[in-house]
């Protein structure tokens, strides 16, 4: 079958290329991490003297599972993105051109903003004995599975609304009013059953909601049952998430072809 | 059997109809030459061959395969050079060309042999490993190309291969094409405003307003002018073209601050002229036939007249406005 080989290849090259210019970016690479550390210790640090622990969990532990959603939700919807500099810059010609299915492009898209997203989540978890968290192998493996499902389905989700991008200027609206609401409306830094009814509603329907709820399953076991705790079964916000992921596999395929 | 077979080909974009119905045939191993002012629908057509862009209706076909039906094929048989970069500038030189080897199906050892020698081609083997960024306009324009033929297409498309280039790097350009079309027998299908350029071709299309106003040899489209042409500056032409019209039964066309003239004999025609008008004469100029001039008689306007000098407007606004420094 040369044909599955050439488009393994092509999948392989197109993911290849932008972790290679991510791990190029040592700036990139810096900023990028910047930010859920800075969150952590700054925001976590602060509000860990306003809050008190609940259920053998204090603040910073209760929203290291946020950080980890977040680190994900920013490497995938920024690495789907490319997608529009691409067409920018022109290179997108070059890709369009090839012998390769729209399918393998999006695939490759796909791969590229789950593996950074991933290489980041792998230097977050350097955090997990330093804040007292403990896991064993078979959480890890888990957190793995379960982080790894959620930026291939965030970076498809960015490639749909990449797709209907003509433009990098309408990447300020994606940020304020996509990106930074999902964030918030998460369960990240706040339990979504103590927001008030209107917020607690769009968090329900938002997607990273079970995402960070997942982790915290894993992460935050032994709080259950208390405020700080995940607020759904595993098996629930595994089902979200493969179902979220499904959609946006498919969505974001039918939207970059009618685009491309 | 040709390699690129075009069939009452049309584009729209909205009200606009950038291809208009042209039909032609490129035959294997010839360099084919778009000729035309902005916006005659050059790199639309180039989008069509290359399955780029779906026709509004006619048909195209690259290398016996349909561009719509059978676009696959079409793209593993060609080779193209956008006229925009579409290199990946935070890539090196290599980098982007095993980019390219392995969405075109090459294996690693393959790639690196082909790259190795496509950058030695196009004079780049010294800078593999640079970052594209560093790169100069040039240098960019020369890895494009050795981009375009390493997965050995049939038919390479080259939509203004030479644009912004200096003369030496054009002429580099050339040497290497002609020297592929030598060694391999590949078809170039190619898109120019430079007139000098299109010579190098063996056929070529002048194209304007999306429709093929004439095709042919360069050799044949200059051998269909009538002659010389002359060209007459005046201050005032509208006098000069009734004045020639009146006492030689010519018929001038006239032009920006003057008139031009096309003669069989123009050496004897033009003593004669300016022994026999009143009209002030401000400056003289015969020239043999160019492309420009078939281009000239058939439109009634210049190839260069927009596009060739992107700071014209801005230097005529400076005139206006400075008192002529
Ligand atoms: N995507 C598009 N949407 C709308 N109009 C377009 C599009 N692409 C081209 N056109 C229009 O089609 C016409 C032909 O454009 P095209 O790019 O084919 O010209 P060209 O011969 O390549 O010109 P140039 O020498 O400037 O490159 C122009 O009027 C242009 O405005
Ligand atoms: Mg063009």
């Amino acid at each position: 079958m040369a044909n599955i080989a050439h488009e393994m290849k092509a999948i392989y090259v197109i993911s290849y290329r932008e972790l290679r210019k991510f791990i190029r970016e040592k700036s990139r690479i810096m900023g990028t991490m910047a930010r859920p550390i800075l969150w952590l210790f700054v925001v976590g640090g602060g509000m860990s003297r306003l809050v008190r622990p609940v259920g053998g969990i204090n603040y910073i532990q209760f929203i290291f599972p946020g950080m980890i959603g977040m680190t994900i939700l920013f490497a995938s919807i920024f690495s789907a993105i490319s997608i529009v500099w691409d067409r920018e810059f022109g290179f997108l010609k070059e890709i369009l051109v090839a012998p390769i299915s729209r399918f393998s492009v999006v695939v490759g898209k796909a791969m590229a903003g789950t593996s950074i997203s991933m290489l980041q989540v792998l230097i977050l978890l350097i955090f997990v004995p330093v804040l007292g968290i403990k896991i064993n192998a078979l959480q890890f493996l888990l957190l793995l599975i379960s982080s790894g499902m959620l930026a291939f389905s965030l970076t498809c989700f960015g490639i749909l609304v990449a797709s209907r991008m003509s433009s990098y200027e309408g990447f300020n609206i994606i940020m304020n009013f996509l990106v930074m609401p999902m964030f918030f409306l998460s369960g990240a830094m706040y339990p979504v059953k103590l927001m008030p009814p209107v917020l607690r509603e769009i968090a329900y329907a938002n997607p990273l909601t079970y995402g960070v709820d997942g982790l915290k399953n894993i992460l935050l076991a032994g709080a259950s049952g208390t405020t700080m705790g995940p607020e759904y079964p595993a098996i629930v916000d595994f089902a979200v998430v493969a179902g979220f992921l499904a959609v946006t596999a498919v969505l974001s395929n039918l939207s970059f072809r009618r685009a491309a | 059997m040709s390699n690129i077979t075009v069939n009452s080909l049309v584009r729209k974009f909205g009200p606009v109809t950038a291809v208009d119905g042209i039909s032609f045939n490129v035959e294997p191993g010839e360099v084919f030459g778009f000729l035309g002012p902005n916006g005659a629908g050059k790199s639309t057509t180039i989008s069509i061959l290359c399955t780029l862009l779906a026709p509004t209706s006619g048909t195209a076909s690259v290398g016996g395969f349909d561009c719509v039906r059978d676009a696959d094929a079409v793209r593993r048989s060609i080779g193209i050079i956008f006229q925009d970069p579409t290199l990946d500038n935070g890539l090196t030189a290599y980098e982007n060309l095993l980019f390219h080897a392995y969405l075109y199906g090459l294996d690693r050892t393959k790639a690196k042999k082909r790259i190795d020698d496509a950058l030695s081609l196009v004079g780049l083997d010294g800078r593999k490993n640079e970052l594209v960024r560093k790169f100069s306009g040039g240098m960019k324009r020369r890895l494009e190309i050795a981009r375009g033929i390493l997965n050995y297409p049939k038919v390479l498309f080259m939509d203004e291969p030479t644009i912004g280039l200096d003369p030496q790097t054009r002429n580099l350009i050339w040497e290497f094409i002609a020297e592929l079309k030598k060694n391999t027998g590949i078809t170039v299908f190619m898109t120019t405003h430079y007139l000098e350029e299109a010579e190098f071709c063996d056929r070529i299309a002048i194209i304007d307003l999306g429709r093929i106003i004439v095709s042919g040899t360069p050799g044949e489209l200059k051998a269909g002018l009538q002659g010389d042409t002359l060209k007459l500056s005046a201050a005032d032409p509208k006098g000069l073209e009734a004045e020639i019209r009146e006492k030689f039964g010519m018929e001038p066309k006239v032009t920006d601050g003057g008139i031009t003239l096309t003669v069989k004999q123009g050496d004897e025609i033009l003593p004669a002229l300016i022994r026999g008008l009143s009209t002030k004469i401000i400056a003289v100029s015969m020239t043999s036939p160019t492309l420009n001039d078939v281009f000239l008689s058939l439109t009634g306007k210049n190839i260069r007249e927009e596009g060739s000098d992107p700071y014209g407007p801005m230097r005529s606004y400076a005139r206006k406005n400075h008192g002529g420094h």
